[in-house]
């Protein structure tokens, strides 16, 4: 991908200008918040997203709220794009430095601000990890319900601008369904309030665009969530299926049955071989797919359903069944699902996660489809699957070091995300757009919905410093990719000079 | 009545309008027209775009126009022993699925399920140049581009022309139960914030003249243990149908020539010492107060208590006017510029939810 292309060109600085910069923003923090010199700021080059590197003018790691606003303040004047960071897990280049810009981290943030056990609900600063919440509430019987898969690490303020999701989120919702606030310092330094405690927020729902918003509209600077009581007791079921269609249609009728299991995962074969290779979690590895199929809730009811669910798995062709006898056996079925990323990174130099949703009645065909994709590439693909809501993880195998494979891997990934919205679906469901699926927007949105967006970030950003050239492609930028991209045989963005 | 598609009628009538610059009053079944005014003349009215799209309970999705009737959506989940999770009042028989969904209203099972927003996967709207547009989708989960699906809920349609809504909806739970007992406003304001952190399969709570009722749902394995555990076998077990009347404010308590205000406050918060007849729901974080106290002492009071207070209808001696309260002035700059970026025209509901200029 040309990374130069959605270069931000507010701000065209000579080497003076930068050096007047760097000594304004020394004048606003310590010292050693400032960090400028190429060694110290390569650690910051890239999120988990690392094939695409580059250096930002400098970073800064505030430590107050007043200097977060000092920081907009100077780069609002000066118009210098600013770029968030928290723990920089994103896999989609959301954070990705700009060359001539800030990029801010919110890694001193992490205090624990207010904790109310009777309301439920925690006011936290952005640079709190995802999982230090739940542990910090545990002693109260409650939880954190959103657990994206590097929940160890993701910070509340990067799950909040990329509305993050996790295994249990069919049933716990995203992050947009357990926060009750934010506090934001705005393009142009203001602190404003979104949200609260108290329900039916006066005017637009501002909470809901900006969770997800990827650090466009505004710098997160505290989150409240809302804390859920841990359920009771949890069951897991492991079920082998000897086609994917039939582990789909095991999917539909448990929903169908009213049944809302706590988590439900599929995987392909070649997912549960690398998995089964790797953590020995006693996966079936001659079954096409595997289901897991988590049950939480009072014992009485745990058992009941868990019943039903096993007659439907059994109906549904499943050749291998088991339930969990114990806590222990749960946690090894679990860790099989768990470690299928880096069980996958054993068997391949590279791999390349992509984030498709679908709507669930088509994903035999479009696992057909990336079958097809992959020989086509010559690339093998696993499939990794939150069943339950229609989130795909193809996982695409490739040798960075071999000539041209990473842009093959590229261009497959960018055929399967435009097969998930040819089926109705999106070509992200929980990873982000970032810098690294701003082709595929082109694809999802046609221009007048492109535009909408624009104006959107135009109203809490009229200068573009915040993440600039992030989230959502320039019409130029869709009209050159679509010139390379025509569908159904109509030229895109026809009004568009052509470069 | 038979579905109709009217999206050519109405993008040109806004089209037009935006080009003339003609605010319009967008309506469809009148059912909550008492919730602020537009100070719109002209009507764009939806009703006649409606009728369901798709409907694949298997994937626990809906999407229809905007202008279905709420009651023909919720007959169609329930032969599916589905339904709105975020129990939607209807406030009127001629209650549209747009109109639920600008409004953002939702019922009493809200703060154990999710409020209107919360299940909206979808819109295709017209937005203030009458340009269609379709965001967010059938999915569940779906981060490209901003959430503007999400934003529409509660808009009043003042950012956009709702036209079609795709909606997450959930399995009707095998059981539901309602019981009842004794309780001072203090006792049940603690008790419903202290059951909402156990678990236990709560899915609505009222607090009204000293009594306190609540329902429990799900697998009847689940909603027995639950009763087992608050003691319900020393509670009075009383009619589900209490909740629709609560929803509706149909229930006694409702019918009065008094102001009716909505409270929303932190749950956790103590009875506060407004002079009238209370009733607190949505686990003490809704309450309603009936009284014909000064409005501006209410605002007063509940705002120092973390909360908001919204005159919801007004009785025979209202002095000021029904709808949404102000917003704080940088808000209000926020606001201005967002519906600029939907509607530079101004066209759409001007003035329903917060003042235009």
């Amino acid at each position: 991908m040309n990374l130069t292309a959605e270069k931000n060109c507010t701000w065209n600085p000579t080497a003076a200008d930068r050096q007047h910069f760097l000594t304004e923003l020394g004048q606003l923090l310590p010292a050693d918040s400032v960090l400028s010199d190429p060694e110290t700021l390569a650690p910051y080059e890239c999120d988990g997203l690392s094939v695409y590197r580059r250096l930002p003018l400098a970073v800064v790691l505030p430590e107050t709220v007043e200097q977060i606003q000092a920081i907009m303040r100077l780069c609002a004047r000066l118009k210098v794009p600013v770029v968030a960071r928290g723990a920089g897990t994103g896999l989609s280049g959301g954070a990705l430095p700009l060359a001539d810009g800030i990029l801010l981290s919110l890694a001193k943030f992490t205090h624990i601000l207010e904790l109310n056990p009777l309301e439920r609900w925690a006011r936290v600063e952005p640079g709190v990890r995802n999982i230090a919440i739940s542990e910090a509430v545990a002693a109260h019987g409650l939880y954190y319900a959103p657990d994206p898969s590097s929940q160890i690490a993701c910070t509340i303020g990067g799950n909040v601008a990329e509305n993050s999701g996790g295994v249990h989120c069919l049933k716990y919702g995203l992050t947009v369904h357990n926060i009750l606030a934010i506090g934001i310092i705005t393009a142009e330094g203001e602190h404003i309030s979104i949200g609260g405690l108290a329900p039916n927020s006066p005017g637009y729902d501002l909470l809901a665009l900006f969770t997800g918003s990827e650090g466009m509209l505004g710098i997160i600077i505290d989150v409240t969530v809302k804390l859920l009581p841990k359920p009771e007791y949890a069951q897991v079921l492991l079920a082998g299926f000897p086609s994917l269609g039939a582990a789909g249609t095991a999917v539909g009728r448990i929903i169908a049955q009213g049944i809302i299991p706590a988590g439900l995962e599929m995987m392909d074969q070649a997912a549960t071989q690398a998995a089964e290779d790797f953590v020995h979690a006693g996966y079936p590895t001659d079954a096409v797919a595997i289901l897991l199929c988590e049950l939480d809730g009072v014992e009485a009811e745990v058992n009941a359903q868990t019943g039903t669910v096993r007659e439907i798995l059994e109906s549904c062709g499943a050749n291998h069944l088991q339930t969990a006898v114990d806590e222990a056996e749960r946690m090894r079925l679990w860790a099989g699902r768990k470690a299928a990323f880096p069980a996958v990174g054993r068997i391949s130099p590279d791999y390349y996660c992509m984030d498709g949703t679908i709507p669930r009645r088509h994903l035999a065909e479009v696992l057909e489809r990336i079958s097809r994709l992959s020989e086509k590439y010559s690339l093998p693909v696993v499939n990794v699957f939150h069943a339950g809501d229609g989130n795909l993880h193809p996982l695409i195998l490739f040798d960075a070091n071999r000539e041209g494979e990473l842009a093959q891997a590229e261009a497959l990934g960018g055929e399967i995300l435009e097969v998930c919205v040819e089926m109705g679906g999106t070509i992200t469901g929980e990873h982000g757009v970032g810098i690294e699926k701003l082709n595929q927007m082109c694809v999802q949105f046609p221009e007048p919905e492109l535009r909408q967006f624009h104006a959107v970030k135009n109203a809490f950003d009229a200068n573009s410093i915040l993440n600039p050239g992030k989230a959502v492609p320039t019409l130029h930028r869709c009209a050159e990719f679509g010139a390379m991209h025509i569908h159904r045989g109509k030229l895109p963005f026809p009004e568009l000079e052509r470069f | 009545m038979s579905d109709t598609d009217s999206l050519l009628a109405l993008e040109k009538q806004v089209q037009t309008a935006f080009e003339s610059g003609t605010p319009l009053s967008i309506s469809a079944g009148n059912s909550k027209s008492f919730l602020g005014t537009s100070s719109a003349d002209t009507a764009l009215n939806i009703s006649g775009h409606r009728g369901v799209v798709s409907y694949h309970a298997e994937e626990l999705v809906l999407t229809a126009r905007a202008g279905t009737p709420l009651a023909e959506l919720e007959t169609l989940l329930a032969e599916k022993h589905q339904m709105l999770a975020f129990e939607p009042p209807h406030f009127g028989p001629g209650a549209t699925l747009g109109g639920t969904i600008a409004c953002g209203l939702s019922g009493p099972r809200a703060p154990y399920c999710g409020t209107a927003r919360d299940f909206v996967l979808g819109t295709r709207i017209l937005n203030g140049r009458g340009e269609y547009l379709r965001f967010g989708g059938e999915v569940m989960k779906n981060v490209a581009g901003y959430d503007v699906s999400r934003l529409m809920a509660g808009a009043f349609g003042t950012l956009g022309v709702l036209l079609e809504i795709s909606l997450k909806v959930l399995p009707m739970p095998e059981q539901e139960l309602t019981l009842a007992r004794e309780a001072s406003a203090s006792e049940a304001i603690e008790l419903m914030n202290s059951w909402a952190g156990q678990p236990i399969p709560l899915s609505a709570t009222c607090h009204q003249d000293d009594r306190l009722t609540l329902r429990l749902s799900g697998p009847v394995a689940a909603t027995s243990e639950a009763k087992r555990r608050l003691a319900g076998d020393q509670m009075e077990e009383i009619s589900n149908d209490f909740w629709p009347k609560l929803r509706e404010h149909t229930l006694a308590y409702f019918n009065t020539p008094k102001n009716l205000w909505r409270i929303s406050l932190p749950s956790g918060t103590p009875p506060l010492a407004l002079t009238g007849a209370w009733l607190t729901e949505w686990g003490g974080a809704q309450r309603w107060l009936r009284s014909d106290e000064d409005g501006a002492r209410i605002c007063q009071i509940v705002a120092k208590a973390g909360g908001h207070a919204q005159l919801f209808r007004a009785g025979s001696a209202a002095t000021e006017a029904v709808g949404p309260p102000p917003l704080s002035e940088p808000m209000l700059a926020i606001h201005r510029r967002l519906k600029q970026a939907f509607d530079p025209a101004g066209i759409l509901n001007p003035g329903r939810l917060f003042p235009q200029s």
